[in-house]
């Protein structure tokens, strides 16, 4: 299966955007070789800014850029864009609601060696707490493209959630990325796997070891985190016992948490969230790191395993 | 352009405004928006091309108050030029009002950007004039930064932004006023010397006398011949300029006038 990082398909999409509209400006902050954004310095030197190693005024300078009428790529890991930053976001970028869009790279445990002082396992709660902020976290290289070259029409602050690691690509050249909506990746009764990002491969190698255990797991990815598919979420609680959520964040205030606002207020059904349990992490290889701190396919089977003994589905 | 005696009026008007729509909101910030009065009614009048035709462009001369909590500054001096109706001005910091406490972009046409966490308007102000250098356009971008708001790092990391990218068409006006909420700036936490900081950042430095429109007319014509750098003005001024009672008390930072202290504050300003 073939495999590319979201931050490199990230690159790859804003170079091809960025020579179709001389209204977008990219931001960096000393990181554009890692965040990919030097892909689109190479193609468009005079739209590339690098703002050096100072994530709060490149959050400002982008709401001002965005201000005159520009599309504003602004680029840093996401521990630095979603958290150091997190008030200039706010009053500056989603006050406003000015056109700018965080693509914030290295998202999660998975990126890795560096350890947990940069493995932003927050900036999902962060960033769906704030007015006017869309957030979407891509699975795939071919879902990464659509989603940079939506964004670039939509007019307001967004979120991307990108990573470092390759993930498998598990859609095909067929996909259509719709903003808001759900994708349903494989259809299953009982159980309902909801992932996103890079916890969509896991839940689709989770649901096919799932049937050997007699159990056939629907399996849906949910890019766009807010706004969220409401009407799938509903109609998923009404049709399945039990959903898991599988996210690399913490299991507070991300994607499960997400869900099951929608779940508890409108069909409540059982959930049980899979991801990082309110822990920092550290330093080690991305499968060494999702392998100690549970999120991998194995850890999905496990849990719903559990589920079952205790008569939940 | 209006002459020096044609500007009185303007900011007479513009001084009984600030008071009286902070003292009709029981809250808001008068010492340190009667500090810019000159500065920015100069701004506005003499220097920005900023008009009723050209209000609503996404590009053209902007100007962006830093120092947001000054919202009666610049809502008095929109009033002035025609922007905003004189009535509106008395529903500031009230439910449903587009007068925000700290100025909303999205509310008012002629607010260039939404302002009042400090630190975030320079910057904001070095996006725009990045923006307009990228797209060779002709505009210029003023922003008024506080004394006290120069404590935030932010502000230098705007500082060495604009000196980088060699934003000649960014002015900044620091007004230097010597007060903050908790006292005076050399006490709470010395910011000084402001202006050595921004030379040392690579800023064309200006010095005034933030009350003598001659003198700031001459730092803006300055500021937009110097080629190569951003400008500061340094601009030492009196924080609540020309209500006796209020001038250089830092009490009057944030804190409304009662129904007496208006009267006379009034009295004073010649006003009604």
């Amino acid at each position: 299966m073939a495999k590319m990082a979201t931050r490199e398909a990230y690159g790859k999409a804003l170079a091809k955007i960025i020579v179709e509209d001389d209204n977008i400006f990219v931001l960096d902050a000393d990181l554009s070789k890692s965040t990919k954004t030097n892909d689109a310095k190479m193609v468009k030197p005079e739209r590339h800014f690098n703002m050096g190693i100072a994530e709060a005024n490149m959050m400002s300078v982008a709401a001002g850029i965005a201000s005159g009428g520009n599309t504003v790529f602004a680029s840093t890991f996401a521990m630095f864009a979603a958290g150091r930053a997190f008030e200039q976001v706010r009053n500056s970028i989603c006050y406003p609601k000015l056109n700018v869009k965080i693509c914030a790279t290295h998202a999660g445990i998975t990126l890795g060696e560096d350890g947990a002082s940069h493995q932003a396992i927050e900036d999902l709660a962060l960033m769906r707490s704030v007015p006017n902020m869309t957030v979407i976290q891509p699975c795939d290289d071919i879902e990464t493209e659509q989603v940079i070259r939506a964004v670039a029409k939509y007019k307001g602050p967004v979120y991307v959630r990108l990573g470092r690691s390759a993930v498998e690509t598990v859609n095909n050249e067929n996909y259509i990325f719709e903003l808001g909506k759900g994708v349903v990746l494989r259809k299953g009764s009982k159980l309902a796997l909801i992932a996103s990002g890079i916890m969509v491969q896991e839940a689709l190698k989770a649901a096919e070891e799932l049937t050997l255990q007699g159990i056939d797991a629907t399996v849906v990815n949910i890019h766009t985190i807010k706004p969220i598919d409401k009407d799938l979420i509903v109609e998923l609680a009404k049709t399945h016992d039990l959903i898991c959520t599988c996210e690399e964040h913490n299991v507070l205030g991300g994607l499960g948490s997400a869900v099951s606002e929608v779940v508890s207020q409108v069909h409540p059904v059982r959930m049980t969230f899979l991801g990082v349990e309110d822990t920092f992490g550290e330093s080690g290889t991305p499968a060494a790191l999702m392998e100690k701190y549970g999120i991998t396919a194995r850890h999905i089977v496990e849990r719903i395993m559990d589920c079952k003994e205790k008569g939940l589905i | 352009m209006l002459s020096k005696e044609q500007l009185l009026p303007i900011q007479k008007r513009m001084r009984i405004n600030i008071v009286k729509m902070v003292a009709n909101a029981n809250s808001g910030h008068i010492g340190g928006s009667l500090s810019a009065v000159e500065l920015i009614s100069t701004l506005y009048f003499n220097e920005m091309n900023i008009t009723k035709e050209n209000l609503t462009n996404l590009q053209r001369d902007k100007f962006v108050l830093s120092k947001g909590h000054a919202s009666p500054l610049l809502f008095s001096v929109l009033c002035e030029k025609g922007f905003l109706a004189e009535e509106e001005l008395m529903t500031f910091r009230k439910i449903d009002s587009r007068l925000q406490g700290h100025p909303n972009m999205n509310y008012v046409d002629g607010v260039d950007m939404s302002t009042g966490s400090l630190g975030q308007g320079i910057s904001a102000a070095v996006g725009m004039a990045l923006s307009y250098k990228a797209k060779g356009l002709d505009y210029r971008v003023y922003t008024l930064v506080g004394d006290g708001e120069s404590q935030e790092g932010q502000v230098w990391e705007a500082a060495m932004a604009a000196a980088h990218y060699k934003l000649d068409n960014l002015c900044a006006i620091v007004d230097l006023n010597g007060l903050q909420i908790d006292g005076d700036i050399i006490k709470v936490m010395n910011p000084l010397p402001i202006d050595k900081k921004f030379e040392a950042f690579g800023w064309n430095v200006l010095y005034v006398d933030g009350h003598d429109v001659d003198a700031i007319m001459e730092c803006y014509a300055q500021a937009r011949a110097y080629k190569g750098k951003p400008t500061v003005i340094v601009a030492t001024t009196v924080k609540g300029k020309g209500v006796s009672f209020m001038e250089n008390d830092a009490g009057w930072h944030g804190v409304a006038p009662n129904k007496e202290q208006l009267a006379k504050a009034l009295e004073e300003l010649g006003g009604e």
